[in-house]
């Protein structure tokens, strides 16, 4: 066959991968995807795990060490049929966490440490690089195949092509692989284009498998006999090579970076893992169906010293199958192109977002809301990342020299993934499993991967024969092929047993002696549970966080339209018009989530802390619990708050109560008082009217004095009825006023003589402070000298002292004037004080007084008219009522 | 919650959880399986051992593609409702 058709048809393969590619994300675009979600696309996808390694090398691995070559692909199937238990658990926890990668996965579970997201990141680069210098070596070596017969061949052109496929492979994964940051980190052109490759790889296998048995071979019974017959049947299996193998394939297809992305991370529906279940493993059956015929056939057919990892190449050219040969050709394409392509896909996410990111976002301090379009730094950093790893895979292949060492990489690359094994099931099965814990396995368990397997494995330019011997610096307990000094283990499980069994030591013991973060402690117990509760964990709450800053720092990372259509959506879920909703912990986890999709976990984190206040969630969960022991202490503050109100209330009425039963006992005795008032003057007016009918011969002057003192109880009565009746007035609000303008000391002078007492009473002084009381008053002044007439008369009736003195001085209280009226008694007793200016209401010693107890209540109510007030003011030595004057009459008179 | 539950499920519950079941221990079917080799090592043919390998492979996607045509159709009500590892019997 030309090497310029196989070149032309490569090429043509290429462009319809694109084409393929292109397609999809056209159709994912427009949302039609259909089919392409479909279980049969995700089981297709698995097949990464089947790379060139599989596809040439499975042969030549049968041919060396005979059925060995299966336990590759019976530990991915164990996988499979223990999805149940596993990968349902491991799925459902990626889709809730919206993992990026398996150090994403890591690093969210140890509570969005970015430490242990580097270290699987190290893990996963120094680990895929040689893997994916594998890929490229055997494409070349297949084009070199076929130019064997026609071209010039020779290294140069070697090391061009695989210069050209690493190219190609950068160039279709740069445009698929980060055509968009999305939100689910899903790449349905990627996945789409490997389906179809998956589809070829097996066809071009299956095709050549076909051929062999039956064309070639002369039907199954006539090929099993040739097995018999073969040098593979001199192979004798090493048990603990088969278990050791099978368990280590079984942890690598869960830790690769490239099947974590294809199982994990562009998982499109839960339920696919029920077809993949048993799908995958037919795939993986039929992959491997072949393979012994066809090594123990090429074996026989091909001339001695032949590489059997190219059988499935050379056996079709040897026969002159062109076409045949050209479709395994493209097989081995595709299986090489595929991993190479999601493997860089994958990696390159865990670099950016655990690396690259971080780093930038330290470099500039006040992170994302500066200026600067984050989305297009990552993107960037991907694009680099993925340009970077394909280079360091084509350096490495330059390097290695392509020789018989790349062969081996497989399995130790296999080993270096499988060291992140007992973290992520620790991390899944155990709630105790720690950050320390994790880094303390994860430290161990690289270092003595590097130390056992990858470095003995660049031969002796690396690793002295000295020191494979006898050990570094002549320690024979290191020496790297038989740790401890236990010799005779197979290097492959010598390195898988110790890097392994120290790695899980490491984990659990210093699990057991650490004592988690709270945010870690939170994470377990999310990714324990999944099943129990399928959410995120409560990290944030709100407050700190602008929802415009968080808009302006979304639209950075994941694009303006789609935050904006994010932010939308949530507002119209609170009920708001608009794009900022408000910035509730509930939003804060959703936004986390969705950055998540797009930077990583602890980027993202790490992100809206920044904004959010940079509040971990250790101090946000003591918050909140202190928030609600603090509404429950404001709760009961307030319920205490009431039950006082409740019982001042209580007590007011009782108040109330007392002083209406007081005022009743009050007006039967007033009745009584009043009835006995009403009856003395009648009975005197009756008894004397009586005697003066009766008496014809009554003397002039005793007629007189009879006269006169029926006349004076008239008087008295019908003062009595007035002053009732001035009462119902003022209360009623029937008076009028008549205001004009006076000054306080005539009122004062008119009232103190109203006053004046006979001669021959005691005697009663009044002092006074004239300077003080000249003050212009606008008032009814009648009415204020019938407030100030009682309480001077009240002082004359009531004060007992030996020599009363009533004095009235004026004051200021405030913007109020006030007139004191102060005698030198004795005071009312505190009992009587609050009923003092009811109707009826009267001095303890009523008699002696012989008053209506009415007059201090038509005080109040004529002050009241008047718009001032008159009080008792208690804790004097004598009585003290205070007048305070109208406000407005004061004031208008200064 | 432990005493509302019933302590035993009805037939279509309690099958849904024997698959479950089923599913669980199939690995270990598996590993059984594919780690009888070891047995013979050294003694047995390689053809035959191919033959078994492959036997026994086809075996369990057989039983894998029967437990999951019935896992899926109990899927939407597995159980989400009670706890893992607290299924009642």
């Amino acid at each position: 066959m030309p090497y310029n058709l196989l070149l032309a048809i490569s090429a043509a393969y290429v462009v319809f991968l694109f084409a393929v590619a292109f397609w999809a994300d056209k159709r994912a675009a427009a949302g039609k995807l259909g089919w392409l979600r479909s279980p049969l696309i995700y089981t297709l996808s698995l097949s990464i795990y089947c790379t060139a390694w599989t596809f040439y090398g499975a042969v030549g691995y049968a041919a060396r060490s005979g059925l060995e070559f299966v336990t590759i692909y019976l530990g991915p199937t164990l996988v499979m049929i223990g999805w149940w238990v596993f990968l349902r658990r491991l799925v459902r926890i990626g889709r809730a966490q919206r993992v990026t990668s398996i150090a994403d996965f890591i690093s969210s579970r140890y509570g969005k440490s970015n430490a242990l997201g580097i270290l699987v990141t190290l893990l996963a680069v120094v680990g895929t690089t040689p893997y994916i210098a594998l890929q490229l070596q055997s494409v070349t070596l297949s084009f070199d195949v076929f130019s064997h017969s026609g071209a010039s061949g020779g290294g140069e052109n070697l090391s061009q092509t695989a210069f050209f496929v690493a190219a190609g492979l950068a160039l279709f994964t740069i445009i698929f692989g980060t055509r968009n940051l999305d939100v689910n980190e899903r790449h349905h052109g990627v996945v789409t284009a490997i389906a179809v490759e998956a589809v070829v790889k097996l066809l071009a296998l299956l095709a050549v498998g076909v051929f062999v048995v039956f064309w070639v071979g002369g039907g199954a019974g006539a090929t099993f006999e040739a097995i018999e017959a073969s040098p593979i049947s001199e192979w004798e299996m090493r048990a603990e090579r088969w278990g050791t193998l099978i368990f280590l394939s079984a942890a690598a297809f869960i830790c690769l970076p490239r099947m974590f992305q294809v199982l994990v991370v562009e998982n499109d529906d839960e339920r696919h893992l029920t077809t993949a279940s048993w799908a995958f493993p037919l795939y993986l059956f039929l992959m491997s169906l072949f393979v012994v015929p066809i090594a123990v056939v090429g074996l026989s057919v091909l001339p001695e010293g032949s590489n059997p990892d190219l059988f499935v190449l050379t056996i079709p050219l040897a026969f002159d199958q062109g076409t045949l040969a050209m479709f395994a050709f493209l097989g081995g394409f595709s299986s090489a192109t595929s991993m190479v392509i999601v493997a860089a896909i994958a990696v390159s996410t865990m670099v950016s977002n655990h690396i690259v990111m971080p780093i930038w976002l330290n470099a500039r301090q006040g992170g994302a809301t500066v200026s600067g379009d984050v989305r297009n730094i990552v993107l960037l950093s991907r694009r680099v990342s993925i340009a970077a790893i394909l280079g360091l895979g084509y350096l490495y292949y330059q390097l290695s020299g392509g020789g018989a060492a790349l062969a081996a990489i497989g399995l130790i690359s296999f080993t270096g993934m499988a060291q992140v094994l007992p973290a992520l099931v620790g991390g899944i099965f155990w709630r105790g499993a720690t950050r320390i814990g994790a880094a303390a396995g994860l430290s161990i368990g690289f270092a003595l991967w590097l130390w056992t397997s990858f470095l003995p494995s660049f031969g002796p330019g690396v690793l002295s024969e000295n020191t494979l011997a006898s050990g570094p610096f002549g320690i024979w307990l290191l020496r790297p092929q038989a740790l401890f000094g236990i010799e005779g283990i197979d290097p492959l499980v010598h390195a898988v047993f110790w890097s392994l069994l120290l790695n899980t030591a490491a984990f659990i013991l210093f699990s057991l002696l650490s004592f988690p973060r709270p945010m870690e402690r939170l994470q377990g117990a999310t990714f324990v549970n999944v099943f129990r509760y399928s959410q995120a964990t409560r990290g944030w709450s709100g407050g700190a966080a602008e929802a415009e800053d968080l808009l302006m720092m979304s639209q950075r990372i994941i694009g303006p339209n789609e935050a904006q259509g994010l932010f939308e959506a949530e507002a119209a879920k609170q009920g708001k018009v608009g794009y900022l909703p408000d910035v509730t912990p509930e939003f804060l986890e959703k936004l986390e989530r969705e950055l998540t999709g797009s930077v990583g976990a602890a980027t993202a984190h790490a992100m809206l802390a920044q904004i959010a206040g940079g509040a971990s969630v250790s101090v946000e969960d003591l918050m909140r619990v202190a928030d609600e022991t603090q509404q429950i202490l404001e709760y009961s503050t307030q319920l205490e708050e009431k039950s006082q109100e409740l019982e001042r209330t209580a007590g007011k009425l009782q108040e109330a109560n007392a002083k209406l039963v007081a005022l009743s006992v009050q007006k039967d005795s007033f009745l009584s008082q009043i009835s006995h008032e009403l009856r003395t003057p009648m009975t005197s007016i009756r008894s004397f009217s009586e005697i003066l009918m009766a008496d014809k011969e009554m003397s002039v002057a005793d007629r007189t004095r009879y006269c006169q003192i029926i006349h004076d109880e008239a008087i008295r009565l019908s003062r009595l009825l007035d002053d009732l009746l001035d009462l119902s007035v003022l209360e009623s609000g029937q008076v009028t006023l008549n205001l004009n303008h006076q000054t306080l000391t005539d009122v004062l002078d008119r009232s103190v003589a109203a006053t004046e007492l006979p001669r021959d009473a005691r005697l009663f002084v009044v002092e006074r402070d004239p300077s003080k009381e000249n003050i212009a008053l606008y008032t009814d002044g009648d009415r204020l000298t019938q407030v100030f007439i009682n309480l001077i008369a009240n002082a004359q009736k009531y004060c007992e002292a030996e020599a009363p003195v009533l004095r009235i001085s004026v004051g200021q209280e405030g913007t109020r004037t006030y007139v004191d009226f102060a005698d030198n008694g004795t005071g009312i007793p505190a009992e009587t004080q609050a009923l003092l200016f009811e109707k009826f209401s009267r001095g303890t010693d009523a008699r002696a007084a012989g008053g209506a107890g009415l007059g201090l209540a038509i005080c109040r109510e004529i002050m009241n008219r008047l718009g001032g007030s008159v009080v008792y003011v208690p804790g004097e030595s004598g009585a003290l009522f205070r007048v305070f004057l109208p406000e407005h009459a004061s004031m208008a008179a200064q | 919650m432990r005493p509302t539950q019933p302590i035993f499920l009805e037939r279509e519950s309690y099958r849904r959880r024997r698959l479950a079941d089923a599913a669980k221990l199939s690995p270990v079917l598996g590993a059984v399986l594919f780690l009888m080799p070891v047995l013979w090592a050294g003694a047995g043919s390689t053809a035959g051992g191919l033959v078994y390998l492959f036997g026994a492979w086809a075996l369990m996607i057989l039983v894998m593609k029967l437990l999951s045509r019935h896992l899926s159709d109990a899927e939407p009500k597995t159980d989400e409702s009670v706890p893992e590892g607290d299924d009642a019997v």
